[in-house]
């Protein structure tokens, strides 16, 4: 343990509005299930002191189904997630993103609302979110009320570590539109590639869904992790898939492979080097088109 | 405890292996030191502080976490099992029993880490299939055995729990 | 079969109960009264002088007890094979995590804080990072020429073959650097004052290297300086010479302030800071006739060793000579060498050596047999050693030695023929290539050479009134079953129940020199001891007239009792002496290298995808013979755990280094093998008894190392035609590789 304990702090709060109260007033920051804070705060890199930990707020935890949303609490975490039926059936990118995040330890005490706002471009549940286009709920307290804003997670990442949570806010729901289903002619794919198979960070991270009319692709949607400062959606990519013929893929894929490596801007780093993952994000991209092609569902 | 260096202390309590505890601890101090030094039950180990090896794994309300990533002031009111808290007296748990035939323990250093979470699985899966059980345990790293004996010893854990 | 045998039965883990309750104490389960905690203040840069060190402010240094150089009274060196290595550096810095410092504080937290504000001033000077550079001797780090050590072995007459040759083939080979990994941290505790001595306490494979370590460092007399295994998290190597600096550190620091002080490493700390297995490269010149026979080997062999000689002369050695592996080849050359880089000294670590020159040389031969347009199995089974032929050092093989017939059972319950097949034909239609691949090796049981013999071992075993035996060793129990499997040896030699045994704790004061715990000679020349001590303890009560030579564990314990009331004393030692025919030149390293080998065949079965280019072992064969297996169970998780860390050698564990620094210094960053990662690892044993072993057995520790990452390379060429000739193979590589159009 590296960190200077005496110089650190941490208060609960009884509720959302308490904890909302506390925020407000810039000194402390929310502490949620502790899973990235922790090891900063162990390896001594943990720079700010004051923290609330919000993990006992019951209220920012759970999964509710409406007939257009799920709506998931923040402090939801990766096994709640796995557990809950509504996700199994509609959002397998989730699941998949919830049971490959650590190991069963992690995923009892990782929290969804966590994952976002500790704005890893490596985090393993930004890319579902992203394809699933989830709205977040930020809230604050403004003279003693909760105020809440809704905002696209598309537009949640500014820059690396950087998002549009402002100080005394806090990210209350992740809410995902019910819209992708298998019986709506989506065909989903999540993988997460980090050479080893469980306890891994990713080296790049690819969810994707499209839809395929005949054999056309009506409409695409690609999200990354660990290829750019931020989980990116591949928006010229999706365009360059609309319309397209599975039939004639062979004729068109390298040019889709050379559109998916145009937007995005991988790194060397110590877990792997931008060479691999320009390579692979192609490779899985191509994958993904030749279990479109093949019909497969998942 | 030098006079240069003194943490807020804020009360907790909580139930360990069926005991309550109450104490005073720096409200960020890791729960896995609140257990060693505190309570001094060091059958929790620490092997790598970052939520990565699974050595200091105790069950908290149910579920399996690692002890070094809990701030102590999250576990009030807690109800907590160590390694300590597995054997009934001199009687040792089956899946103790198994480890202890099937050879799931060499250094000892991730065994009670393991222990705990084979138990976890068990508790919600009581018939893991052989990829259940490596899933299952796939936060708990090992380095003396491959983890075949210790597959072999969950999969024998559940014949004798039945 | 008498009742109480033990050995060949899976008899459970003598201490495992406590394993499984939690009870079994580690050093840092241990706290000591009035006890203070200590940390190590390390340079930054790789190489420099030292130029000043200051304490800033920001923490109460009066409190702290401040351990520099210049308070060693004794030599500031670590007493192993050189005197190079200070336990604190003076004025030269020779790596990055080099000790400058020693602080201690009852508050550990505050001790973290004051690290950080201890300043190192230095001057830099240019350093040296790799065998090249090393080598090339632009820069002299190291002695004259950055050689720690340097050997040759000539077998024949090399230099006539290639003329001869039908083919001459080339290659080179390069291995990096692995960390032990052991999931308990190095630790110590120490008490030292000049009344009392020096006592430590904690994680050590090898009591009696720090016990010698100590003495020169404080200069005391050998029975002031006492040294206590307490329970080890672990050790692979890892364990056998760095604990040695713990100790003097630990021990620098309670001598200062007068106070118990307890060291305990962090995990990142432990990975940057100890010891690694040496990085190598290797190459290969191999002369061969058209039909598939031996007849030349060159090998050119060099490991890097980090910044100080510590051990790496002897993993040089241990390399060298397995560098030709199981094969006969009339004419042979090896030129190897160790040399300095400004990297922490490399160490030991499972294998030794072993692994790396076994690496090039199970790559090459299937190299060599592919350009050939042999099968793998064939060119091998052209060139094995049996009994009667000789090894690259001249030993003549005595004993009986079927490296065919392993080879076929290995390949048997692998189905190696049919799954060649099956991948050759499926292959070219999935993105996920199979591949099937192997490696043939052997491993030399025991200390190299003369090594043994001057080692003169002692093992004692000594009873109480009530009949309990007691085994004094101070080979420790690190996971690998030192305790029962010496328990199962004398009780069979007593032919007492297995639970009437119980080995003592390895402490300096109470047990003898029983060597190292490493070179897999635990039981082939430790147990060995044990038996025979035994065997003497017994005779004493039968001399003693106490004891009829059939008898019960009741007449045993009345016999105990008689001797002991007139005695005083029950016991017997056991010292080392070595089997006839075993001679060694140490000067032309040629002779006897070992008592006895373990052989193996090991296939690797591997799925390789072309999507990521990651590759995963579906299943593994380790097939051995290792003399007799002494007990089941712990053998099969001896071999299991040593592929576990062979297929991490092969595929995971990358050891980032930044300017001789390793930046991947974290379980996160640095992957072992999880759970998923290991599918399936069968273990299969024959058994030919070794006649100076305990019961028939030979050394079994470090032969699973050798293995798995030459039979996972063969199988990824196999897989995918690339011919990747280095570990680990990161997916990186291998993309990298598939990229460059390197296939066959």
């Amino acid at each position: 343990m590296r960190a200077y304990l005496p110089d650190y702090e941490m208060i609960t709060a009884p509720s959302l509005q308490g904890a909302l109260e506390v925020l407000a007033r810039g000194e402390f920051r929310p502490f949620a299930g502790g899973t990235d804070l922790m090891v900063l705060f162990e390896a001594g890199k943990l720079s700010h002191h004051k923290w609330l930990s919000i993990w006992g707020l019951d209220e920012l935890r759970g999964i509710r189904v409406e007939a257009a949303h799920i709506a998931m609490g923040a402090l939801t975490t990766y096994s709640q997630i796995q557990r809950d039926a509504t996700v199994q059936a509609e959002f397998p990118l989730l699941i998949e993103a919830a049971r490959l995040t650590g190991a069963i330890a992690i995923q009892n005490r990782g929290t969804l609302g966590g994952n976002i706002v500790n704005a890893s471009p490596a985090a393993d549940s930004p890319p579902a979110l992203l394809v699933y286009e989830a709205e977040l709920e930020l809230v604050s307290c403004v003279g003693g009320k909760i105020v809440s804003r809704w905002v696209s997670y598309r537009d949640f990442h500014t820059g690396y570590k950087s998002t549009l949570l402002k100080k005394g806010e806090l990210l209350r729901t992740i809410r995902l539109p019910r819209t992708l289903g298998a019986e709506k002619g989506w065909v989903q794919h999540y993988r997460k590639v980090g050479t080893r198979k469980a306890q891994a960070i990713s080296k790049i991270c690819i969810a994707a869904a499209a839809r395929v009319e005949g054999a056309k692709i009506t409409d695409a949607r690609i999200a990354l992790g660990s290829v750019a400062p931020v989980p990116m959606r591949c928006l010229k990519t999706e365009a360059y898939l609309r319309g397209k013929d599975l039939g004639l893929a062979a004729s068109w894929m390298g040019e889709a492979r050379a559109v998916i490596a145009s937007e995005i801007s991988p790194i060397d780093d110590i877990r792997s080097n931008a060479d691999y993952r320009r390579g692979v994000t192609q490779n899985l991209l191509e994958e993904f088109v030749k279990k479109l092609s093949s019909g497969s569902t998942r | 405890m030098s006079k240069s260096s003194v943490a807020k202390r804020v009360p907790v309590s909580f139930t360990v292996n069926g005991k309550s505890h109450s104490l005073e601890a720096p409200a960020m101090a890791r729960l896995l030191d609140v257990i060693r030094e505190d309570i001094q039950l060091t059958g929790t180990k620490e092997g790598c502080g970052e939520g990565e090896c699974g050595a200091c794994s105790v069950i908290l309300n149910g579920e399996l976490v690692n002890s070094c990533l809990v701030p102590v002031i999250q576990a009030q009111g807690a109800k907590i099992t160590t390694i300590e808290g597995v054997a009934q007296g001199d009687v040792l748990h089956p899946v103790q029993k198994a480890f202890l035939e099937c050879g799931g323990a060499q250094c000892g250093i991730c065994t009670p880490g393991m222990v705990l979470a084979s138990l976890s699985l068990l508790e919600k899966n009581p018939n893991p299939t052989r990829d259940e059980i490596r899933e299952g345990l796939a936060g708990n790293l090992c380095r003396c055995t491959g983890y075949m004996k210790i597959f072999d010893s969950v999969a024998r854990a559940c014949g004798s729990q039945q | 079969m008498r009742q109480t045998q033990t050995v060949g039965r899976s008899v459970q883990r003598k201490e495992g109960r406590e394993k499984l309750t939690g009870q079994a104490r580690y050093v840092d389960d241990l706290t000591f009264p009035n006890m203070l905690h200590g940390v190590t203040v390390r340079s930054s840069i790789p190489r420099g002088r030292i130029k000043k060190i200051h304490f800033e402010h920001g923490v109460p240094w009066g409190e702290f007890t401040i351990v520099k150089a210049s308070d060693i009274q004794g030599s500031n060196h670590v007493a192993l094979i050189l005197k190079d290595q200070p336990f604190l550096a003076e004025e030269l810095i020779n790596h990055c995590e080099e000790a400058v410092v020693l602080l201690a504080h009852p508050d550990k937290h505050l001790l973290e804080k004051a690290r950080k504000l201890v300043g190192i001033e230095t001057d830099p000077l240019p350093p040296v990072f790799t065998i090249e550079e090393a080598l090339a001797g632009k820069q002299i780090i190291w002695g004259a020429d950055n050689v720690f050590k340097a050997y040759r072995v000539e077998k024949g007459d090399l230099d006539s073959v290639w003329a001869k040759a039908d083919r001459v083939i080339e290659a080179e080979y390069e291995t990096g650097a692995q960390e032990q990994l052991y999931i308990e941290n190095n630790g110590m505790i120490a008490v030292a004052n000049p009344q009392d001595g020096v006592t430590v306490w904690g994680s050590m494979q090898c009591p009696y290297y720090v016990h010698k370590g100590l003495l020169p460092l404080f200069n005391l007399p050998q029975e002031k300086i006492r040294v206590i295994q307490t329970e080890t998290g672990g050790g692979f190597g890892g364990k056998e010479e760095y604990p040695t600096l713990l100790a003097g550190h630990a021990a620098l620091l309670a001598w200062k302030s007068g106070r118990p002080v307890k060291m305990i490493y962090d995990r990142a700390e432990d990975m940057v800071a100890t010891t690694k297995r040496h990085p190598s490269r290797t190459r290969h010149r191999t002369a061969v006739s058209k039909d598939g026979k031996l007849i030349g080997m060159e090998i050119e062999f060099n490991i890097d060793g980090g910044a100080y000689a510590t051990l790496s002369s002897v993993v040089l050695s241990r390399g060298t000579i397995h560098s030709a592996g199981p094969y006969f080849c009339p004419h042979v050359r090896v030129i190897s060498r160790a040399v300095a880089t400004n990297s922490p000294p490399h160490g030991a670590f499972r294998g030794f050596g072993a692994p790396q020159s076994l690496f090039a040389l199970e790559r090459h031969m299937d190299h060599v047999a592919r350009e050939l347009g042999l099968e793998p199995d064939e060119f091998r089974r052209r060139n094995f050693l049996r009994e009667g032929l000789t090894t690259a050092t001249s030993q003549l093989i005595r004993e009986k030695v079927d490296l065919s017939g392993l080879l076929d059972h290995a390949l048997e319950k692998s189905d190696y023929h049919a799954k060649r097949e099956r991948f050759a034909r499926e292959n070219p239609g999935s993105s996920v290539k199979k591949g099937i691949g192997f490696a043939t090796f052997l491993h030399g049981g025991g200390f190299t050479g003369s090594g043994e013999k001057t080692l003169a071992s002692v093992v004692g075993v000594e009873a109480t009134p009530h009949g309990q035996v007691r085994v004094l060793a101070a080979s420790t129990e690190i996971g690998q079953g030192t305790n029962t499997i010496f328990s199962q040896i004398a009780a069979d030699a007593l032919k007492l129940p297995y639970e009437q045994l119980e080995v003592a704790q390895p402490d300096t004061a109470h047990v003898p020199n029983s060597g190292p715990t490493v070179a897999s000679r635990t039981v082939m020349v430790v147990g060995k001891l044990v038996e025979t001590a035994a065997v003497a303890l017994r005779d004493l009560l039968i001399g003693a007239g106490l004891l009829p030579a059939e008898y019960s564990p009741e007449q045993f314990r009345q016999a105990c009792a008689g001797y002991i009331e007139k005695f005083g004393q029950l016991r017997a030692n056991s010292q080392y002496k070595q089997p006839p025919n075993i001679e060694w030149d140490d000067e032309k390293y040629q002779g006897d290298a070992y008592g006895a080998f373990s052989w193996a065949v090991y296939v690797a079965e591997v799925s390789v995808d072309t999507v990521t280019w990651e590759t995963h072992v579906d299943d593994f064969v380790a097939l051995q013979e290792v003399g007799r297996v002494m007990n089941p169970i712990l053998a099969a998780g001896q071999i299991e755990g040593g592929v576990a860390q062979g297929i991490g050698y092969a595929l995971y564990e990358n050891v980032v280094w930044k300017d001789g620094r390793m930046a991947n210094g974290q379980m996160t960053n640095y992957i072992m093998p999880t759970s998923m990662d290991l599918a399936s690892i069968r273990v299969f044993f024959e058994e030919n008894p070794y006649s100076y072993g305990p019961s028939g057995a030979k050394g079994i520790g470090e032969l699973p190392l050798d293995g798995p990452a030459p039979a996972i390379l063969n199988a990824v060429e196999n897989a995918t035609g690339l011919k990747v000739r280095k570990i680990p193979l990161m997916p990186e590589v291998l993309m990298q590789e598939a990229k460059r159009g390197a296939h066959v």
